[in-house]
């Protein structure tokens, strides 16, 4: 009993101060009243944070835009996702381990390495403008950096070895003879994929797509460095009010309201998880 | 079989998409030329020109020591967390415990960075510390995001694991702590690794949380790398990530040498 004692204590007084103590301070900040002082707010119990986002369009469109490219995303790699996945669950078992490693490997060379070789292929005299250019395609540069489509690929490149594994999982888990009796029974392979992969594969699909979503609706450095200036996601929003306007209360406003959002979603991946 | 052909066709364009920027981002770090992603003869000069930047390799030996630090705290407190959830039953609060160490799991990085900066800021009114924020507050932030990783690791490790190895030792005279030590440690430190590694990954790979609770002292290496993306691309990037790149692939072949399975 001593011993529980010795290991669960310090863990629960670390979360307690580094988990629970700031989600409590960032509700209370919220509700403070903005201040020109040092630290710039004075405790009150104003709503006028909250108010202002939902009065002014800027801040809904913030959310909204989120959500929008969030899902985009989320979307793009589940579709891309689901033949990777499919791909490395049929290669030979002493395949699947080097093209797993494929997969992760990216994640550990650095993400904002990443999405500084994008900037170099994407920029105007950057590699793939210099391709174009070089084989006569295009005698001027195409501007791709700075736009939504130069965002959603850094994003979709980001993300998209987290939506493959909970996919791959998935198919391992899959009956191959089911497969194999669909053929049989005269499937072709698109109505095969329809009616047996699909269906079986659906939970661990949602789960990708959360997986993804959740983070992307909060993502910050790739909208900043790949993004078109006025593609303002709520995670630039948040971070222009608290850095750039030294507005403490509406950040943290804003930080509670996307929690609030993403409870739902949170909560969904987390039952998915669950699962058996 | 056309289904077949497609899905591994669609398998090799997915692992190209993931690896072409890379690859000839750590191509073109040999170029000499001034312009990133241009080719202009082969030359080592960025690579000396990154090595002779102060400010990142300040930064880089400063992410290095923050990284082992907070992994290793990561691993202490992740550690502990895991095993009270695998072994513990159902003790008190044990959902709150299980919501609390597995928040930072699914908390958008502009929250947890900004909550995080909340608190340090609150301390400090209140208690006189910590004082400033700078590399250690950047530490503490780190190890807090590492533990819930590492105790999600070390949980499904444990579960894996067969109780009744422990219950034996226990059995057998062994005090729970030796018990722990000959028995359980041994089959979890592999997780224990691997958890230390993903924690240290995660420090060295985050800016947000960073740029949130760090002070004018803490400038860690994605921060000052974020600042120079900002302003544009230079053949030094390439340099960084061709180092990088190079020094992982040394370090897993290494690793996948050290580890592989033998014969006979």
């Amino acid at each position: 009993m001593r011993n529980r004692l010795a290991v669960l204590l310090p863990a629960w007084a670390w979360l307690l101060i580094f988990v629970a103590a700031p989600a409590g301070i960032l509700g209370a900040i919220a509700l403070a009243e903005a201040d020109p002082g040092v630290p710039p707010f004075r405790l009150a119990w104003s709503t006028a944070g909250f108010a202002m986002l939902v009065a002014d369009d800027y801040y809904l469109g913030a959310f909204l835009t989120a959500l929008r490219i969030a899902a985009m995303t989320a979307g793009l790699c589940l579709a891309i996702a689901y033949p990777m996945a499919m791909g490395i669950a049929r290669a030979r078992p002493d395949r699947r381990l080097l093209l797993l490693a494929l997969l992760m490997l990216p994640f550990w060379t650095g993400f904002l390495l990443r999405v500084g070789a994008w900037i170099g292929l994407l920029r105007d005299e950057g590699w793939i403008n210099g391709l174009l250019q070089g084989l006569g395609i295009t005698d001027a540069p195409l501007p791709m950096l700075y736009t939504e489509g130069a965002m959603l690929v850094g994003m979709v490149h980001a993300y998209l070895p987290f939506a493959v594994l909970p996919l791959f999982a998935a198919m391992l888990r899959l009956d191959p003879t089911l497969l194999e009796a669909a053929a049989d029974l005269g499937a072709r392979p698109a109505v095969a994929f329809a009616t047996v992969t699909l269906p079986a594969t659906a939970p661990a699909a949602a789960a990708a797509f959360l997986l993804v979503f959740i983070p992307a609706a909060g993502e910050f450095v790739i909208p900043e460095l790949m993004g078109p200036s006025e593609a303002n996601l709520v995670g630039r929003v948040l971070w222009q009010e608290f850095f750039q306007n030294r507005d403490w209360p509406v950040a943290a406003a804003l930080a509670v309201s996307l929690l609030v959002l993403l409870l739902v979603p949170i909560r969904l991946f987390q039952r998915l998880e669950a699962r058996p | 079989m056309t289904r077949g052909r497609f899905v591994r066709a669609a398998l090799m364009a997915g692992l190209l998409f993931l690896w072409l920027p890379i690859l000839l981002l750590v191509a073109y770090a040999f170029s000499a030329d001034r312009i990133p992603f241009q080719w202009g003869g082969f030359s080592l000069r960025w690579f000396s020109a990154l090595a002779a930047n102060e400010r990142l390799v300040e930064a880089a030996l400063l992410s290095l020591r923050i990284a082992a630090g907070a992994a290793t705290l990561a691993v202490l407190i992740g550690g502990a967390a895991g095993w009270a959830l695998a072994r513990f039953g159902p003790f008190r609060g044990r959902g709150v415990f299980g919501a609390l160490i597995g928040a930072p799991l699914v908390l958008p990085e502009v929250v947890t960075g900004l909550s995080l900066l909340l608190l340090f800021v609150a301390l400090e009114t209140a208690t006189g510390w910590p004082q400033g924020r700078d590399v250690l507050t950047v530490l503490l932030a780190h190890a807090t995001l590492g533990a819930a990783f590492v105790a999600v690791v070390i949980q499904a490790r444990l579960a894996e694991t067969d109780r009744s190895l422990e219950e034996a030792a226990m059995d057998l005279g062994a005090t729970p702590f030796t018990a722990f030590r000959t028995v359980t440690l041994p089959l979890i430190a592999p997780a224990l690794a691997a958890g230390w590694l993903l924690a240290f990954t995660l420090s060295l790979d985050d800016v947000v949380i960073a740029s949130f609770v760090s002070g004018p002292s803490g400038t860690t290496l994605p921060m000052a790398l974020f600042a120079m993306l900002r302003l544009g691309l230079t053949p030094e990037v390439n340099a960084l990530g061709a180092v990088i790149v190079l020094g992982v692939g040394a370090m897993l072949a290494v690793a996948a040498l050290l580890l592989r399975p033998r014969r006979g």
